[in-house]
């Protein structure tokens, strides 16, 4: 849990890995929860070349600046995002790393790493596409930035067109990264 | 009506469209695409909207003319060198007098410059931007909701004066998701009728829009008259904000994102005693200059802060001659500071002018 | 009771025209003005006249009318037209406005098949400005910015805008047509009213290319002047129908 009344975090990965939509999900579940939120894409030139980032503020008040110089959270969802991003976060702040796809440890120290199958996970439920549901539900679960109730409430009416089926499994990828999360906290 | 998670493009485009804005014409350039990409969709289920995407900007402009002719609310978007091209027509729009929102979504620059958000057009925005020495009214938002208002509110007060408006953003506000809330869209039918719009002589005599005045005396009767409504226009639209300036020592002056982070400076050092406050141009032409000098009998040092190497600051000092001191803090290209940077800049001052208790 | 065989059309104002003795500008606004009459759209037509000689256009024809920048003419009639569909929009333009500075606006409003109708007054130089070289000046021609006569290679060959926007898809029906003599000036009065009536079907793009004389700035006598757009211009610039949807044999 977190008592920083403003909270930044960076989503960062390849084109295709749902990377933009779980900054998404969290700012709409922030909204939900009548938090202050704002959610600043990579945009232009920057997404050409397959990666993509996106950084979320969340906060009790107005927020000054959208951007993140150093960011309290990184969701890295591949290689070149952890090189990319590490030296920024915050010193105590928490990486969260996609473990099948990151082949090498953070060098820092001072920083905590959470680091999760997705893609296992995502593999083991039947629901190849839904890593960034695994990830983001462990994200919340370990930050407690918003409530995994209002994780689930929002990407239900994200999806709202896809049916009742994707809800299904969004949901169930979705508690399964919580209960990951759950299970480091355990053991 | 419900929050809504939506990019400053969209917003735009959806405030337009509720405001009764029937045309738009653009060309793509980034970052403002996502807001003709909206209109594209929005339009399609309006019946008696129109969407063109325009060969150049040049004529997207033109075509906005053409429009705003024809007595239909209309808009058109784009990016720094887009806005260069499109000057020809909003000197035209201002010498016939027709009403027309422009949106800019300001990059790096000048040339192709890059595609980061800036302020560098300030200039062009505020001091006329194309030949014949016109105005036009410049409204610069710094959040979510306030593209909501300001968009509206652009095309009343452009129908109110006949005269083209720029609303001045950045790729930070154009790009940046935040939550909004709607007002009930405006039917354009319930507007009040335009008495010089080309619809077709029926029943009436036949109309005439146009800037041309070759007799020196009748251009300069007109020269007068246009300055005479902006004379109105100062009057009467002039908006600021003010951000804990009641007690302030240090007055930072930045309008559009450089506010809103300057905004995150000002309150952590009030968290940490220290007195600075922020006055926020609302609208940049109308500069609020009287606002700001009265400002200065309490506070004698102001910190100007642009995403720029300096150009409102002039207007500031102009608004205050003598009354307070003036310092600067720009950055130019793209760069974006943190409230973190402003805050620093500002202690640094405090302390230097012996303000810091 | 004698029988009225000549009036001032309805959509022509009283005032006297301004321009230049044998100049083509006074008797094509006529052919406009008749035109507009005889289809009884004097009610609903918008006209966008050019920035040069016939700026003042407007004092002439009584319709509503609009300015456009140079160049733009086809731009601003597109957001006219488009706003208010309803409404009989036409432009009229030189060789410079339509063909050079406003070549890009031409194409596109033609290729998006725009139902306007333009009129494209064509006499080879820019009249207003004091007779320089247009895109369409002849080969040889001298010009105020031509002295020894017109140069392909340095100055470029004269363009066949017309030809140029039959091939764009939209475009449904172009003619060239002249003003030189009263068979020439009656069939570019059919033109112009075909030109009128495909925008009023909407069907498309529409275009009326008119040779026309500046006896001014070629320095010649009226007479002349239209001689040597027969004699010079039209082997150019050969008159006839360029392109008609509506005709199966095009
Ligand atoms: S200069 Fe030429 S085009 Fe212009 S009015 Fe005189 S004759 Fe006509």
């Amino acid at each position: 849990m977190t008592t920083i009344s403003t909270t930044k975090t960076i989503f960062s990965g390849f084109g295709g890995q749902g990377v933009l939509m779980m900054g998404y999900v969290l700012a709409t579940s922030g909204m939900e929860e009548d938090k202050h939120v704002t959610y600043l894409p990579s945009y232009g030139a920057e997404v050409r070349g397959g990666t993509a980032n996106c950084t979320v503020t969340v906060s009790d008040e107005p927020i000054a600046s959208p951007v993140a110089s150093f960011p309290d959270f990184a969701v890295l969802m591949n290689t070149p995002s952890l090189i990319k991003f590490e030296s920024g976060v915050k010193s105590g702040g928490i990486v969260f790393l996609n473990r099948d796809l990151v082949d090498v440890r953070p060098k820092r120290r001072d920083i905590h790493v959470v680091s999760i199958p997705v893609n296992s996970i995502a593999k083991r439920l039947g629901n190849t596409r839904g890593a960034n549901m695994v990830m983001i539900g462990a994200f919340v679960q370990k930050t407690g930035l918003v409530s995994l109730k209002s994780v689930i409430k929002s990407v239900k009416s994200i999806f709202q067109k896809k049916g009742t089926k994707i809800h299904k499994m969004n949901t169930l990828a979705l508690k399964e990264g919580a209960a990951f999360v759950d299970g480091l906290l355990g053991s | 009506m419900a929050k809504q998670l939506m990019c400053g493009s969209h917003v735009i485009a959806e405030a337009a469209t509720r405001a009764g804005c029937r045309f738009y014409a653009g060309y793509p350039i980034t970052p403002q695409n996502e807001l003709p990409e909206y209109m594209s969709r929005r339009f399609a289920q309006i019946e008696d909207a129109t969407f063109v995407q325009a060969e150049s900007e040049l004529a997207a402009i033109n075509m906005v003319m053409g429009a705003s002719m024809a007595g239909v609310r209309a808009m058109t978007s784009s990016s720094s060198p887009g806005i260069s091209l499109k000057q020809e027509g909003i000197s035209y729009i201002a010498g016939m007098e027709l009403p027309a929102v422009v949106v800019n979504i300001m990059r790096g620059g000048p040339g192709l410059g890059n595609i980061a958000p800036t302020q560098q057009d300030y200039f062009q925005a505020t001091k006329g931007g194309g030949h014949g020495g016109y105005h036009t009214i410049v409204f610069a938002p710094h959040s979510g909701q306030e593209l909501v208002t300001l968009t509206m509110k652009a095309f009343d007060l452009a129908d109110a004066y006949r005269t083209p408006i720029i609303l001045l953003g950045d790729g930070l506000m154009g790009q940046m998701m935040e939550p909004v809330i709607f007002p009930d869209p405006i039917d354009p039918a319930t507007l009040p009728q335009k008495d010089w719009a080309l619809d077709g002589a029926r029943g009436r005599d036949s109309r005439l829009v146009a800037s041309l005045h070759l007799d020196p005396v009748e251009m300069e009767e007109f020269n007068w008259k246009l300055a005479r409504k902006y004379d109105a226009i100062c009057e009467r639209e002039t908006e600021h904000e003010s951000y804990l300036l009641d007690d302030a020592v240090v007055g930072v002056v930045a309008f559009g994102t450089a506010a809103r982070i300057a905004k995150g400076a000002v309150k952590r050092l009030r968290e940490s005693g220290l007195k600075a406050g922020l006055f926020r141009p609302i609208t940049l032409w109308p500069f609020p200059a009287k606002a700001l000098r009265t400002l200065t009998r309490t506070i004698k040092h102001l910190l100007v802060f642009e995403m720029n190497f300096g150009q409102m600051v002039e207007d500031v000092k102009v608004s205050v001659g003598e009354t307070a001191t003036v310092h600067f803090h720009g950055r130019p290209g793209g760069v974006v500071s943190t409230p973190h940077e402003i805050a620093g800049v500002i202690t640094k001052l405090m302390y230097r002018y012996n303000l810091a208790k | 009771m004698a029988k009225q065989i000549f009036k001032r059309p309805e959509a022509l104002t009283e005032h006297i025209f301004h321009y230049c003795p044998g100049c083509g500008h006074s008797i094509i606004h006529r052919l406009i003005a008749e035109v507009i009459d005889e289809l009884g759209i004097r009610e609903k037509t918008v006209g966008v006249p050019p920035a040069g000689c016939a700026v003042l256009a407007y004092n002439y024809l009584d319709v509503d009318m609009g300015e456009a920048p140079h160049g733009r003419a086809m731009a601003v009639a597109t957001g006219i037209k488009r706003a208010r569909p309803h409404l009989v929009v036409f432009t009229y333009q030189g060789d410079g406005d339509i063909a050079a500075i406003g070549t890009a606006e031409s194409v596109h409003a033609a290729n998006r098949g725009e139902r306007l109708t333009a009129i494209f007054v064509n006499n080879g130089v820019y009249g207003m400005t004091g007779g320089q070289m247009a895109p369409t000046t002849l080969v040889g021609q001298t010009t105020t910015t031509t002295p020894g006569g017109r140069l392909p290679l340095r100055d470029g060959f004269p363009l066949d805008l017309s030809q140029m926007l039959a091939v764009a898809a939209g475009s449904v029906y172009i003619e060239r047509t002249s003003v030189t003599s009263p068979k020439h000036v009656l069939k570019t009065k059919k033109a112009i009213k075909k030109a009128f009536q495909m925008q009023m079907d909407d069907l498309g793009f529409a275009l009326v290319e008119i040779l026309s004389q500046c006896p001014t700035n070629w320095k010649l006598s009226p007479i002349e002047a239209c001689r040597r757009v027969e004699d010079e211009v039209m082997k150019s610039y050969p008159l006839g129908v360029i392109k008609d949807t509506t005709q199966t044999s095009n």
